[in-house]
């Protein structure tokens, strides 16, 4: 098989899915799945209102435990890693939580449990393959990032609701969205623009009691008057936002941003200065279109040196899982183990997501995990799998032959499958 | 590792179970007898003629080499069994139980298959088929199939499965019920297999030195990895075995249980590595004991392995895949104190394809005779835990009285 078809399931994807073939033309295997909508939006999953709902429920309940609000999680999430291990369109769901990790919400947030999924669903995925002006003011009028970032309680201080409470401005959502979703410090931003910014946003909020539950602009909450945030006159009123949003999307340091971070993820640790200026070149050529930024990745040179990339916990944890390819009643439990590889499951620490470097993810007790965890999965399986056959489906030629030797003369299938699945190849993408 | 790890409530419900440690691995099912069945599997092939040595036969010193016996008497020399053959000297627990007439070795033993691969002989030892259904394995374990012999006879009833996790070796695989159960503690892999992994990331600028230093913090020194040295985890499989005994002896707890203990794979080393593996296994079988207290005289322990190793020592100080080997018959319920072979010589004429201890005896007629002998399994049952084997009569004079 064709090492470049290997690793391009492997690069772009999660690695192969059981026994099924790699594809015979990569690129278009690629672009096929960026044409059309996302097929998990065809699967079963909760609706930001539903989320704000059971947490409305739980709050009436005043027991503290967040019920509803965790059997929204559970039962979505369970989809979640089921498209994860299943879906026929891996790429496509690698850019999904790229982005969703761009645009960091985490369930360390408690409030945000209920909505997380559908913030994914909703915000995120529609805009995968769609310009990234919209997904950025799907983003920042979605009831999660809301809540997370502390913007649904943001009083402008001279507005109605200012001026009659003690409520004022907060700045979190502002900060993090100039400082990690668009312009970056290197735009050389200052408190003023960020007050501004935080001006702008306020009233952009959520309606928690009464039907419809979800976003609504509070225009009794919003700073009035005019704004200026780098230098950009901002108008007053929700529809200023939208366009300050839009000005900030299309700026020349967001997109180099973005290029950035696309390179890193898809090519190499510190991405080479010709990538990130091919790709910064491609967003601003189509308007910010996401979808031809993906591809112009696949068409750099760097994607197709195969394994530069270390995989992080999930994708590890995907890859052995995809591998596998087990009844979905057999699969070990991924979202409780992600916890032990030191990534819970949306669990981020800081707005800025989970990094994405090796040094990110390459401490020692981190990798002993990923053995110790591979192990236990082996324990489970290993008796059934021939890993010579599991090998040739993942790796092929990409495992070197004293690994393979190793996992051939192997005294038993589970020390032959655990060698093959903590292989430092195993471990890179 | 204390026995604290199975569940007390699973032992007195009588519900089969199964857990791991390392490279060690239990699982029990309930049965209603007061005879106690144990297999324990010795995964990756023992070589028989280290463990139990022929150190009476001329030609095993020249083709051992380096790896020849030190006969009995002198340091670190063989346990006497008679005059021909001596256990190795990691073995001096099951050297105590031979002294006691409660073991019962048999060499120049295999299983049906002459597969020299790892997987299709431990499946044909666990399935329990027939030579030439080697390879194509049955879809339950033989032992289940006694299980389900047992249910039927008794009409035990109750047989609920605790699916909790982890898989049961094929071995105890089947419609029988024999649940599973998963201690919460994670796993973790043996030294040995800590060390091949390392190997493997040695040459990575990346993952080497961290798999390494992360494996020093945890406190796996050089030479724990290369097997010269105990691991604080070493007597993880006594401690499993020991819990195995106590599940056993409860007047309410199972009857069958199967253990597992890898590092037999001696392909490189292997005086060392075979001598830590040993030591394991003999403390195992010390703690098995133990735990059973008064209930080991109505036990039988086998001890099995898929394969022996080659006669002669290969160019990396190990042997490799070969076919006879040893097998343990043990327990109170065994007529031991002897070695029971047909020894068909280690000449070069007289191995298998020049290279193997040719078998005289077939694994299925030792277990035919416990089975029969011992847990009372009629011949029609016999018949279908090991299908098509009418030729293979069971052993004479394996069990007291």
């Amino acid at each position: 098989m064709d090492i470049r078809a290997r690793h391009a399931v492997i690069r772009f994807g999660f690695g192969a899915k059981g026994a099924q073939a790699a594809p015979d033309d990569p690129r278009g295997w690629l672009a096929a799945q960026l044409a059309g909508p996302d097929p998990a939006l065809a699967r079963p999953g909760a609706s930001v209102a539903e989320g704000l709902r059971a947490l409305r429920q739980d709050q009436a309940a005043k027991t503290g435990k967040l019920e509803a609000a965790r059997a929204v999680l559970a039962a979505d999430a369970a989809t979640a890693i089921d498209v994860l291990l299943t879906t026929d369109a891996p790429f496509r769901e690698r850019l999904v939580w790229f982005w969703a990790n761009h645009f960091t919400i985490s369930l360390r947030r408690a409030q945000v449990i209920g909505v997380a999924h559908a913030y994914v669903r909703e915000a995120i995925r529609p805009h995968v393959t769609g310009r990234f002006s919209d997904m950025l003011l799907a983003v920042m009028q979605h009831p999660a990032m809301l809540m997370y970032l502390d913007n649904a309680q943001s009083v402008g201080p001279d507005s109605p609701a200012g001026r009659r409470t003690r409520r004022g401005l907060n700045e979190n959502l502002a900060r993090e969205c100039l400082e990690l979703h668009t312009v970056t410090p290197q735009s050389g931003y200052t408190q003023q623009d960020v007050t501004a910014f935080a001006n702008v946003l306020t009233g952009w909020s959520i309606r928690y009691v009464e039907e419809p539950v979800g976003y609504m602009f509070r225009p009794n909450t919003h700073q009035p008057g005019g704004q200026m945030v780098l230098g950009q006159a901002c108008g007053v009123g929700e529809s200023g936002g939208v366009a300050l949003l839009g000005w900030l999307a299309r700026h020349p340091a967001t997109l180099r941003h973005l290029a950035t971070k696309l390179v890193r993820h898809f090519v190499a640790d510190v991405p080479a200065e010709a990538d990130v200026a091919r790709i910064t070149q491609v967003l601003r050529d189509t308007d910010g279109d996401l979808k031809a930024a993906a591809l112009a990745v696949v068409d750099l040179p760097g994607a197709w040196v195969p394994l530069t990339k270390l995989r992080t916990p999930m994708e590890y944890m995907v890859a052995v899982l995809r591998a596998l390819d087990l009844p979905a009643d057999k699969r070990p439990d991924l979202r409780g183990a992600m916890g032990g590889m030191g990534q819970p499951y949306m669990s981020a620490p800081l707005p800025n997501g989970w990094g994405d470097t090796a040094a990110d993810w390459a401490a020692p007790e981190a990798l002993l995990r990923r053995i110790d965890w591979a192990y236990g999965v082996t324990g489970k399986v290993g008796g059934a799998v021939d890993a010579a056959v599991v090998a040739e489906q993942t790796l092929g030629g990409l495992l070197p032959a004293a690994a393979a030797d190793s996992i051939r003369r192997a005294g038993d299938r589970r020390t032959a499958l655990t060698l093959l699945l903590t292989a430092p190849e195993f471990q890179r993408r | 590792m204390s026995g604290t790890l199975i569940s007390r409530r699973a032992a007195l419900l009588g519900l089969g179970g199964a857990v791991s440690l390392g490279r060690a691995s239990l699982a029990l099912a309930a049965a209603a007898t007061e005879k106690r069945l144990v297999v324990v599997l010795l995964r990756g092939a023992l070589d028989g003629l280290a463990a139990v040595a022929p150190y009476g036969d001329p030609d095993l010193a020249a083709q051992r080499g380096a790896l020849a016996p030190v006969g009995p008497g002198q340091p670190d020399g063989l346990l006497d069994l008679g005059g021909f053959y001596g256990l190795h000297p990691a073995l001096a627990g099951l050297h105590g139980l031979y002294q006691a007439n409660e073991a019962l070795l048999v060499h120049a033993i295999a299983g049906a298959t002459r597969s020299r691969s790892h997987f299709e002989a431990q499946d044909n030892l666990e399935d329990g088929g027939p030579e030439h259904l080697a390879g194509a394995r049955l879809t339950s374990g033989w032992l289940n199939r006694v299980v389900g012999a047992l249910a039927g006879r008794h009409a035990a009833g109750n047989e609920m499965a605790m699916a909790v996790g982890t898989a049961l070796p094929l071995l105890l695989r089947g419609p029988a019920s024999v649940g599973t159960w998963l201690p919460a503690t994670a796993q973790h892999p043996a030294p040995s297999l800590y060390a091949q992994i390392a190997a493997m990331h040695r040459a990575d600028a990346l993952t080497g030195p961290a798999v390494a230093e992360g494996l020093r913090d945890r406190g796996f020194s050089d030479a724990v990895l290369a097997g010269t040295e105990p691991a604080k985890n070493r007597y993880a499989f006594a401690a499993l075995a020991n819990s195995a005994g106590k599940l056993l002896a409860d007047a309410k707890g199972p009857r069958i249980a199967a253990l597992e203990i890898g590092g037999w794979d001696t392909h490189a080393a292997q005086a060392p590595r075979l001598a830590g593996a040993l030591r394991a296994l003999d403390g195992g079988l010390l703690g098995l004991k133990d735990g059973l207290g008064a209930a080991w005289g109505q036990t039988v322990v086998l001890v099995l392995t898929e394969f022996g190793r080659t006669v002669a020592i290969n160019g990396t100080g190990g042997t490799d895949h070969g076919t006879a080997t040893v097998a343990f018959a043990l327990g109170g319920a065994v007529s031991g104190g002897k070695v029971r072979a047909t020894w068909p010589g280690l000449a070069r004429e007289k191995l298998l394809e020049n290279r193997d201890l040719a078998p005289t005896a077939d694994l299925r007629s030792l277990t035919k005779a416990v089975l029969a002998g011992h847990m009372g399994l009629s011949p029609a049952a016999l018949a279908q835990v090991f299908p098509a084997s009418a030729e293979v009569a069971a052993m004479a004079g394996v069990l007291r009285g």
